[in-house]
């Protein structure tokens, strides 16, 4: 094999998304489960009220059962950079193994302490140590996803970290700058937030199914009183941390921004689309003059989109096609290189550095050092083939970003209209009908939201610095795909069990006494 | 030493200290394999599984953090290992997976396998799990079949810089009797402790007899593997390094002068090996602490081999067929920022420890009963 074989690259991205895409199904529930079943057990041991201690036992419960597929398709995750992302763990393992191994030593370990004392622990250590080890547990949860998410913002905007020559890969020289990014912070904020409001219907969705079987009311109520403040407080959270994550994307993925809005031509004082069908025969690559509508028909806020991503209604936000064609005005005044010219001055740099390691005197070194350190910054440019390929799966990237936004403005009103309603809402039967089904619909938008940042970043595994086709790991192809197939049967065999696990465990519904309580 | 050469050396000692506590933390492990050669009631068995299922949590955690560790200290050999021994580490996390929810799952209503199926896949996990790190580990001291080219960045067409020499990719380590004997070795251990565990941590007297009698038998076991894998050891070729240039060549008796020229490390693996029989003993006597020795003594045996697998200029990763490939702590390690800055995050462990210490004392300080086991958790 001395091609790489593109198959191999797709396969290698259907199975890391295809593992991703299930763990994020059991993430945000721990998260937001975690909190909510956190302060139900405060409040059982501020008050002493053994109902408390019941209705949080009940959520504990459904927690372990998610926690446990959890744990187990995120240990794929971990080790597949090692084994499908070979290349990239050397490339950039010297920034990013940091994060992953202090999320081991700070966050792992004491999830896993702790999480043995809250389900093993209720007659083994005082009510105050049980509540310190559940809040804990999710702390440590939170903990860990802080990392993971430092290390996926470093993959969406590359910080602290310089090129050496000498080993071949980029090196971390600032570990504040890569830790404390301001687009990690906010990427946290937002991913953290949103698992909460997940959590939150979640606990609405189980409550509000009693009410409309008419058993459990008290505890009923009782949950949705707690999770619908919490949920309307995450949601909020959620919407401004995602405004800022716009802004993030405006300044440092402005494809994704692009792709995410179906904007072709850019330009001035740009609206943005509330809703629209983009035409399927669309051609988002091709950059030859095109000012046709992209969309079948769509609805634009004027200046909107312009607003968000530059704070000035007439600022400029580039196109797709601009973004191939460069020319336009970059925000420190500069103007942007072309995809061909980028490409180009990638090669270059390629080239330096195999021009530096073949050196062997001194000034031939110090010559192609130059030339590589000038040309770095568009290192991953010259492993492209065509400009095509630097934009994403724009209709993905497009309706996700919708189905996220619009989910997200619909959470806020579910959780006011909750408390708002307040008891009343146990004689509105369509109203709990409607919360109900909308539990599914929050993992849609946690979904849709990951399919926005991952697809809309595509080729990129590291932005602007490695694509994926320069990132994989030399395997045979039929070996990935048996792996794939692998995974998908098992994780959906263990997803389809859990399901009805969590299906039973439901339908038993709370326990009103418990012996040794 | 300087700065960088002593952090490497510091790190390894990390990266082995938390291997050696998996090895250890694997008696959840072994303790899975023999749910029903000990178990001979559906009573027993859940005992048996409430106790290592307060556990399978850490031993996973351990896992974890060790693959994140040498990511974060060794990435190019996260990224030649992973990418190349792709089957074995596959192998590995899908038993590892299995674990994770069958402990949850095995005794809840609606679990869609049956609670026979999911204790068949703790007893695979039991089996295949420390059997393939342990073959896998091997391959630190027998090597393995992969090249690095550090230059193929530059290529276009093919810019990975490591890749695997045959279509097995890892499978093949097990086909080498040493790697097999060490597998089968930290299989048998695993099982040792996991009776010294359950002698400890369950309070049955018809169970703790039968965890007595079964441990005799696995204890001569893993002593018949082991010993004949340690004589082959101390004897065997290693792959060394010369500082001044970083080539790599071949030595006989490679670990054996590793052992003479660390006199600490050589102490550390007798006694070790000495704590580890006084386990067995003490064990088969009927001290129920008797776990303690043996964990203790197994977590200073693998960190002493697994230090004289990196330390005092040994390759800790041969490669078979391009040797000048061979990953040393010096040429696979992360920069001297890197390792600083992760050293500074290791100064937390005490604190890791000792809270794992507070609730490994909460949870175990009364036997597991019966009744116990009954409860629903």
């Amino acid at each position: 094999m001395n091609t790489i074989d593109t198959s191999l690259v797709d396969w290698s991205r259907a199975q890391f998304a295809l593992t991703a895409m299930y763990h994020w199904l059991f993430v945000p529930l721990t998260l937001g489960l975690g909190i909510v079943m956190a302060i139900m057990e405060s409040i059982y041991v501020r008050t002493g009220r053994e109902f408390w201690k019941q209705t949080a036992r009940f959520w504990m419960k459904l927690f372990g059962i998610n926690f446990a597929m959890g744990v187990a398709t995120g240990i794929i995750l971990e080790f597949e950079f090692g084994t499908n992302w070979s290349n990239y763990s050397w490339f950039v393992g010297d920034i990013f193994g940091a994060p992953l191994a202090i999320e081991g030593i700070l966050a792992f370990f004491m999830e896993s302490t702790f999480i043995a004392v809250m389900y093993f622990g209720w007659n083994k250590v005082s009510k105050r140590a049980h509540l310190a080890a559940t809040w804990l547990t999710i702390i440590g949860a939170t903990l860990s996803a802080w990392w993971i998410l430092v290390a996926n913002a470093w993959m969406q905007h590359p910080v602290g970290m310089e090129f050496n020559p000498d080993t071949v890969r980029n090196e971390m020289v600032d570990f504040t700058a890569v830790a404390f990014s301001p687009v990690a912070v906010v990427k946290f904020c937002h991913t953290v937030s949103s698992s909460w409001v997940l959590g939150a219907v979640f606990v609405v969705g189980v409550s509000c199914w009693y009410l409309l079987r008419g058993k459990h009311t008290e505890f009923a109520h009782a949950s949705i009183k707690v999770a619908a403040w919490f949920g309307l407080a995450a949601a909020l959270i959620t919407a401004h941390t995602g405004h800022q994550s716009g802004r993030d994307i405006a300044l440092f993925q402005p494809m994704k921004l692009a792709a995410a809005e179906g904007l072709y031509n850019g330009g001035t004082g740009r609206g943005l689309v509330l809703g629209g069908i983009l035409r399927p025969d669309a051609d988002w690559t091709s950059t030859a003059a095109n000012e046709e509508s992209k969309f079948l028909f769509h609805i634009e806020c004027p200046y909107a989109l312009s607003l968000l991503a530059t704070h000035k209604a007439d600022g400029y936000v580039p196109g797709i096609r601009n973004l191939q064609e460069g020319g336009y005005p970059l925000p420190d005044g500069a103007i942007a290189l072309s995809a061909e010219e980028k490409m180009a001055r990638g090669r270059l740099a390629i080239a330096a550095l195999a021009d530096y390691r073949k050196a062997t005197d001194e000034a031939s070194k110090a010559a192609a050092l130059a030339t590589l350190r000038e040309n770095f910054d568009y290192f991953g440019y010259g492993y492209l083939k065509s400009p095509a390929e630097l934009v994403p799966n724009v209709p993905l990237t497009f309706y996700s970003f919708r189905i996220m936004v619009v989910l997200g403005g619909y959470f806020i009103v579910l959780f006011a209209g909750l408390l708002i309603l307040g008891k009343k809402v146990a004689k509105k039967q369509l109203l709990l009908w409607g919360v109900v089904l909308s539990v599914p619909l929050a993992w849609m938008a946690s979904q849709a939201g990951w399919v926005v940042a991952e697809v809309g970043r595509q080729p990129w595994a590291i932005q602007g610095l490695l694509p994926n086709v320069a990132a994989i790991s030399r395997l045979e192809t039929s070996s990935v795909q048996t792996t794939f197939f692998i995974f998908l049967v098992l994780f959906t065999l263990l997803l389809l069990a859990e399901l009805r696990i969590m299906g039973k465990a439901i339908a038993a519904g709370p326990e009103t006494h418990t012996p040794n309580a | 030493m300087n700065d960088i050469s002593l952090l490497q050396h510091y790190w390894w000692f990390l990266v082995s200290l938390l291997g050696a506590l998996l090895v250890f933390l694997m008696f959840v492990q072994g303790g899975q394999s023999l749910i029903w050669t000990l178990g001979r009631t559906e009573e027993q068995r859940r005992m048996l599984l409430l106790a290592t299922g307060r556990k399978w949590e850490l031993t996973f955690t351990t896992l974890v953090t060790f693959g994140g560790a040498f990511f974060a200290s060794f990435p190019l050999f996260y990224s030649t290992s992973f990418g190349g021994a792709y089957w074995v580490w596959v192998l590995i996390l899908l038993c590892f997976v299995l674990q994770a929810v069958s402990y949850e799952f095995q005794l809840k209503r609606g679990n869609l396998l049956g609670t026979t199926t999911y204790r068949i896949f703790l007893m695979l996990n039991g089996i295949l799990g420390p059997l393939l790190i342990g073959t896998a580990v091997g391959t630190f001291f027998t090597g393995a079949e992969f090249v690095v080219d550090k230059s193929a960045v530059t290529s276009a067409s093919m810019p990975v810089i490591s890749h695997w020499a045959n279509s097995l990719h890892g499978l093949e380590a097990a086909f080498v009797p040493q790697n097999l004997l060490l597998g089968i070795s930290v299989l048998l251990l695993t099982r040792v402790l996991a009776c010294l565990y359950f002698i400890n941590s369950i309070g049955d007297s018809a169970l703790q007899l039968t965890c007595r009698r079964r441990l005799a038998i696995e204890s001569a076991f893993f002593l018949l593997f082991f010993l004949t894998w340690l004589v082959r050891w101390l004897c065997a070729y290693g792959y060394a390094w010369q500082p001044a240039d970083g080539s790599i060549y071949m030595e006989e008796y490679k670990y054996l002068h590793n052992l003479l020229a660390m006199p600490a490390v050589l102490a550390l693996l007798s006694v070790g090996v000495v704590l580890v029989l006084c386990g067995m003993v003490t064990g088969l006597r009927g001290w129920h602490r008797a776990i303690w020795p043996a964990g203790i003594g197994s977590v200073f045996v693998v960190l002493a081999l697994l230090l004289c697998a990196g330390w005092n200029h040994t390759a800790y990763y041969p490669s078979v067929v391009a040797p000048q490939c061979s990953l040393t702590i010096a040429n696979s390690s992360s920069s001297l920022f890197t390792l600083r800055t992760m050293t500074y995050v290791s100064f937390i462990i005490p604190f890791v420890l000792a809270y794992i210490a507070w609730a490994w004392r909460a949870l175990d300080r009364t036997p597991i009963t019966p009744e116990e086991a009954n409860e629903k958790h």
